[in-house]
């Protein structure tokens, strides 16, 4: 497939950035901050984000969804990126969408995808134990127990954890890796939610005997370990998107810096030594943005998507939002270092976004490994 | 689409039939590759084969007019038949500044006649050019270049000296940039002007490199004729016929970042070199350095494929070539200094030998030019930011 937009993605990127760029830019994000909102994003914007049917996007038609694809969502989440939007995008509409449609039983699919496309219903992967990411090594157990399951353990830093309806939850049980559907209101959950320092939220999550009916099963039974690994490329891809969104606006925000700051009489983007250093992130942006779109159409391409791929991906936009947003402030001088200026904002999200399912680090060994070194 | 699939089953009939099994393999030496011209000498019966098999068909210059000697095709069935030649890993028929560099200003700028002088000899690799653009006291500001061209009439009279002439002892025409006004602003009078390098008061002089070899020249003229109906565009507008070439040129050299279809990619030459402990590489230093690079020589590919299918498309990226430029030769040099690790001590030895012992250390010398050649990394650096990124100065 060719690497550019075609004229339906193109539409869907325009409307994306005019709706956002005039109902949630980067202010939306310092409001919800100083009035210290409860969950970090708005229910408001939420649901007109549902009347633009972007919660649908990844959904079938026959589950009142829009059947986008990922390429779809992707294109949105690089809007979001761009105006740091807190909203449940990338966790239900992506990586929640993603799970029920690619392993969810036809009864999973017919209650929660509806649902999940009106924007009605939030979903969060809980698969994180450990600080650094260890998806595969995992403690929490789902033992089974006649018709049911008892799950115990306990998630760590779950996005999108303290709003989420339904976890979609990675376990042992007795023969290997098994994901489970677990509502929120089931007995023995229970969530620990905090504040980030982006000022998006996220929980801890801790299941104590919690009784879950064998249909919560996701997926195969004791083989789970390549859906949960599916299920992270896709979120890792939508995360990359994010960010692309993001190190865009925040150099675009710095070039404009460069040429109306005056110091010794002159702009000081007429010094070399900015010059250079803003031509070759201009260069790395232009390499993530030829990533981004790969990957997301490989998603739509390849039934089991490309590890390789996504790792690759996730670790180069890592390190480039990271390097934008870091320059961003050095290349502002003082004002970037003030709360009242909106650039700091760019780098503690990048620090978030970087981290969610494995940071730069993580994917550049997976990545080799994937290689076979 | 069903045209392009019946083009892909027929060019993948044609090669399989056509390119021998000698030249479906990457090039191991610099001698293996198919330079053309009047002093070509094929290094076998097969590679010249594969040349003259090409060029029947125009495929030394696929997207050119058939009418030059080109294939006449479309952007999309040239993809296919790249995709098609890199599947068996065939090597390309012809290296050719005549197709890299001079062939795109040609047919943009050119006349008719000059066209149909000029250019078929090229697709068939018959003439071999030669470019004349920096000089002794003219590098990366190209445009005060002294080159002295007097108009005698119907000819000019020229005189001075071009330097790095690549393969300038190897060339049988050489393009070529001249002053034609000396009072003008230095970019207004320069004139693009041909000759052919036989052409009396011509002559060259081998530069030595750090790497032993001498792949380019100090180029002379004295007193030599060049006919006015050799010139590219208008008298004194030679400047245009110049950056045009120009950033085909940067582009050509930022495929050298790209790993040549065939070859061993940087991890796997360190695997068979070091080995492996638990299916990781030994060295974990040089692993993720390795990882790195591989990641950005994938990056490149990937944008550069981009690139080309948005100028199908119809959205152009702009002056990206000196971003190409940039980032191409930079990763080359990594891709160097990575090969040079994983040799370790036997990457010093400079005598040459079985295996290629000695070819090595030759090559990652050679590379430290990548990034000076065509315009310094700092001049591409400087060209994007004002020309792309709009900052002022």
């Amino acid at each position: 497939m060719a690497l550019v937009l075609n004229e339906e993605q193109l539409m869907l990127k325009d409307s994306a950035r005019s709706f956002l760029d005039s109902q949630a830019p980067v202010s939306h994000l310092r409001e919800l901050r100083d009035s210290e909102d409860r969950e970090g994003f708005s229910r408001e914007l939420w649901a007109e984000m549902a009347d633009m049917g972007w919660p649908a996007i990844l959904v079938p038609e026959q589950y009142g969804g829009l059947g986008y694809g990922y390429t779809g969502i992707g294109i949105v989440l690089e809007e979001t990126g761009r105006n740091l939007t807190p909203s449940p995008l990338l966790c239900t509409a992506m990586v929640g969408a993603a799970a029920i449609v690619k392993a969810g039983s036809d009864e999973q699919r017919e209650s929660l995808l509806p649902a999940v496309a009106g924007g009605q219903h939030l979903l969060a992967l809980a698969c994180d134990e450990s600080s650094r990411h260890a998806p595969h090594e995992i403690t929490t157990t789902a033992v089974k127990d006649g018709e049911s399951y008892r799950i115990s353990g306990r998630k760590i830093n779950v996005a999108d954890g303290h709003i989420a309806e339904t976890f979609i939850v990675s376990t042992q049980t007795a023969n290997g890796v098994s994901l489970f559907l677990v509502p929120k209101d089931s007995g023995g959950v229970s969530v620990e939610p905090f504040r980030q320092l982006d000022t998006h939220h996220a929980a801890n999550v801790a299941f104590d005997q919690v009784v879950v009916n064998k249909s919560s099963l996701l997926g195969p039974l004791d083989d789970g370990l390549g859906l949960l690994d599916y299920l992270l490329d896709v979120g890792r891809t939508g995360a990359s998107a994010e960010m692309l969104g993001l190190a865009q606006e925040v150099f675009s925000r710095t070039l404009d810096y460069l040429k109306e700051r005056k110091q010794f009489g002159v702009p000081i983007g007429s010094f070399q030594a900015l010059q250079h250093r803003a031509a070759q992130l201009f260069g790395e942006l232009e390499m993530c943005k030829s990533l981004v779109l790969k990957a997301l159409q490989t998603l739509d391409e390849e039934p089991d998507g490309d590890p390789e791929l996504a790792s690759l991906t996730k670790s180069k936009l890592g390190e480039t939002a990271h390097l934008a947003a870091t320059e961003a402030i050095q290349m502002h001088g003082g004002i970037g270092m003030t709360d009242d200026f909106d650039i700091g904002f760019f780098l503690k999200r990048c620090k978030i976004l970087d981290n969610l399912y494995g940071d730069s680090l993580y994917h550049l060994d997976r990545f080799a490994r994937l290689r076979g070194y | 689409m069903a045209d392009n699939g019946t083009f892909r089953r027929e060019t993948r009939d044609w090669l399989e039939a056509n390119c021998p099994e000698s030249m479906r393999q990457p090039y191991n030496y610099e001698a293996d590759a198919c330079w053309g011209g009047r002093n070509c000498k094929f290094q076998s019966e097969d590679q010249k084969a594969w040349l003259q098999r090409m060029a029947s068909r125009g495929w030394t210059v696929p997207t050119w007019p058939k009418e030059y000697g080109g294939g006449g095709l479309d952007l999309a069935q040239a993809k296919i038949l790249k995709q098609e030649l890199a599947r068996i890993n065939a090597r390309p028929p012809l290296e050719s500044f005549g197709i890299s560099m001079l062939g795109p200003p040609l047919l943009k700028f050119g006349s008719e006649e000059l066209k149909l002088q000029h250019l078929p000899p090229i697709a068939r690799g018959e003439i071999r050019w030669a470019q004349g653009y920096s000089e002794p006291n003219a590098g990366s500001d190209l445009a005060s270049l002294q080159m002295r061209a007097d108009d005698m009439g119907d000819h000019f009279i020229v005189n001075g000296s071009k330097i790095w002439t690549s393969y300038g002892d190897k060339g049988d025409w050489m393009f070529c940039l001249v002053r034609t006004d000396f009072e003008a602003k230095k970019h207004a009078g320069i004139t693009f002007v041909m000759f052919d390098m036989t052409t009396e008061g011509v002559s060259t002089r081998p530069i030595k490199l750090i790497s032993g070899k001498s792949p380019f020249t100090e180029t002379f003229l004295d007193n030599v004729r060049v006919e006015k109906n050799q010139v590219i565009g208008e008298i004194n507008d030679g400047w245009t016929i110049a950056k045009y070439l120009l950033s085909h040129e940067r582009e050509m050299i930022a495929g050298a970042g790209i790993l040549a279809s065939g070859s061993l990619p940087v991890s796997e030459v360190a695997a068979r070199a070091l080995g492996r402990q638990n299916g990781i590489l030994s060295e974990p230093m040089l692993r993720a350095d390795i990882a790195r690079f591989e990641i950005d020589e994938r990056c490149l590919a990937l944008t550069i494929e981009r690139a080309r299918d948005e100028v199908k498309a119809g959205v152009s990226l702009g002056a990206v070539a000196s971003m190409f430029k940039y980032y191409g030769t930079e990763l080359n040099k990594r891709r160097y200094e990575l090969l040079m690790s994983v040799s370790g001590q036997e990457a010093l030895q400079w005598e040459g030998g079985e295996d290629g012992l000695g070819e090595l250390p030759k090559k990652w010398l050679r590379t430290k030019g990548n990034s000076i050649e065509g315009g310094t990394s700092e001049i591409q650096l400087n060209i994007v930011a004002k020309r792309i990124l709009g900052l002022p100065g």
